[in-house]
């Protein structure tokens, strides 16, 4: 009796908030139990980032830097994560999704374009996080290193601003990508080693001098980074581009543009793809 | 055999260069072969500028400087090959028509390698360029000896495209996650190579894999072809001659040729038997 009434009560569909939220969880989920399992990606997305910090460690061993700078390169190398998180698998997602067919679909579904990109981003913000935590802690234990964190809650606050802002950014990448072409994949590679060596994965940002570490700081990696080491290691501040503070308040306005930025492209995308039709076309 | 040849090498060194390069207009493929190669080098040039105070003089610069240049040529001829095989066989799809066609694979692989190697000396030029120009590398073409700085660059490529076949072979059999085989093997030898920091800072244990490896006696040969004296600034394989490092080069380049072959035909038998010629996974 109660299945036969289960069967005939219509299902209300959930709406408004209550499927935003639905929503980030659906797409969140893959991202945070899917990866998970599958194990060569766990192992890849932590081996080849820290072999590359490996390499820059012993630069910095053969040119007898202070010892601090191991922990900067280890810190750069923990970042790599998320940016790879983000170009491979928020930034080119759409794109992807286009190619494999499933484009369409998201954009027909009742849910919004941003909250899939929300579920992305935090299942993908976790995932990633696990990545890192692995390198810094594989980085400490290998090399040594002497982190002196000076305040755990300021160290906190910058790593959610930079991750609000640089999940922002992916958003906004991932409309920009899908709008502008077919050469995502080459777009992805271009930004990889240019983005390290832009915001200073493995050494301070303030050896570029001032006008070329403001521009720099447009990225929200580069700002963050510098606070994060700021708060990490003993010698951060006198190294450090700007106090932490001024640093703090730039990645909440950064957050905020990327963010705003990243829902007026999603919205011209989908507008788009209802006008013209055109958009989820393979071909172009 | 002439003709398998002209049909599998030409084609596929043609198609490879459409692949590398037909991707965007001529004004962004040099962009991407300008940008690329110079932001990697530019974070080695500012992590020594940011700690070192002995300035581009030093010469473990250049050595960073020289090594990081050359290793362009891993990642674009023996990661190449790999990519090479999953760009036909996932993206294209059409690796299955090129199995039936009347060619040989592994001059086919060999062609695509040409490419590869053509973008890959493209952007080692620009990053040597940005150097002299920009960076203060201490590379004077009239002090270079050129002679055996071919030799070695030939005899090298030629041992990092029996590397790539080899790799290329095993990621046929790869079912899962095989993106990552040609970029991991790149990474590794990127750390074993001696390319960025002399292999005897590497712990005592990890050493032999370095010395077993091609790429450390290559570069040694390219760097003191490129700095003359200034190279035997590095104890590592300062024991050595050139004619020496030659014959270890050789002989490694022989064993990585035959292993290759061998290991080719292994692999081939393998995805064939497995039905891996035309699997697609996770594109």
């Amino acid at each position: 009796m109660t299945t036969i009434t289960s069967l005939t009560t219509p299902v209300q569909p959930d709406r408004g908030w209550r499927l935003f939220l639905r929503t980030i969880l659906a797409r969140a989920y893959p991202r945070l139990i899917g990866q998970q399992r599958e194990k060569a990606w766990i192992f890849f997305e932590t081996f080849l980032p820290f072999l590359a910090t490996i390499g820059y460690i012993y630069v910095y061993r053969a040119i007898q830097a202070p010892e601090d700078y191991i922990g900067f390169a280890v810190i750069g190398g923990a970042m790599t994560a998320f940016w790879l998180n983000i170009m491979w698998l928020m930034a080119s997602q759409l794109y992807w999704e286009k190619e494999s067919g499933n484009l369409p679909l998201f954009i027909i579904a009742p849910n919004s374009l941003m909250a899939i990109l929300l579920g992305m981003a935090v299942g993908g913000l976790l995932a990633t996080c696990l990545r890192a935590l692995i390198i810094v802690g594989l980085g400490a234990w290998l090399f040594s290193i002497p982190f002196a964190i000076s305040s755990f809650l300021q160290l906190f606050l910058v790593f959610m601003l930079t991750m609000a802002a640089l999940y922002g950014l992916g958003m906004l990448l991932a409309s920009l990508f899908l709008l502008f072409g077919r050469d995502a994949h080459q777009i992805v590679q271009l930004l990889q080693e240019p983005v390290y060596f832009v915001s200073g994965f493995y050494f301070p940002i303030k050896s570029f001098g001032f006008v070329v570490a403001s521009a720099a700081s447009l990225l929200p990696l580069t700002l963050g980074l510098d606070a994060m080491r700021q708060l990490t290691f003993a010698s951060g501040p006198a190294l450090g581009f700007l106090s932490v503070e001024i640093e703090i308040g730039a990645l909440l306005v950064l957050s905020v543009v990327f963010i705003a930025a990243a829902k007026y492209w999603l919205d011209l995308v989908e507008r788009k793809a209802i006008e013209e039709g055109t958009l989820t076309d393979r071909r172009r | 055999m002439l003709n398998t040849f002209r049909r599998s090498f030409f084609p596929a060194a043609w198609l490879g260069w459409q692949i590398e390069s037909n991707w965007t207009d001529p004004f962004m493929f040099l962009v991407f072969s300008i940008v690329k190669p110079v932001a990697s080098v530019m974070i080695l040039v500012f992590m020594y500028r940011a700690v070192s105070p002995a300035g581009t003089d030093s010469p473990i610069y250049a050595y960073i400087y020289l090594g990081n240049a050359f290793y362009i040529y891993v990642g674009a001829v023996m990661a190449g090959a790999s990519y090479s095989i999953l760009d036909d066989r996932e993206r294209y799809r059409s690796l299955k028509y090129i199995y039936i066609a009347p060619i040989s694979i592994p001059l086919y692989l060999l062609g695509r390698a040409v490419a590869r190697f053509i973008t890959g000396t493209i952007a080692v030029i620009i990053t040597l360029a940005a150097g002299v120009f920009f960076f203060g590398l201490p590379l004077n073409p009239l002090g270079v000896d050129w002679l055996t700085f071919f030799a070695a660059l030939t005899l090298g490529v030629i041992c990092l495209t029996c590397m790539g076949i080899l790799l290329g072979g095993w990621t046929m059999t790869i079912r899962t996650e095989p993106w990552f085989i040609g970029e991991a093997a790149a990474a590794a030898l990127y750390l074993f190579s001696g390319a960025i920091f002399p292999i005897t800072l590497l712990p005592g244990f990890l050493q032999p894999v370095g010395f077993l490896m091609p790429m450390a006696y290559w570069l040694e040969l390219l760097r003191r072809a490129i700095l003359g004296p200034g190279a035997a600034a590095f104890p590592t394989l300062a024991g050595f001659s050139n004619l020496q490092l030659f014959s270890i080069l050789g002989a490694i380049t022989i064993a990585f040729a035959v292993i290759a072959m061998l290991a080719y035909g292994y692999f081939d038998r393998v995805a064939r038997e497995k039905g891996l010629i035309d699997s697609y996974h996770n594109f």
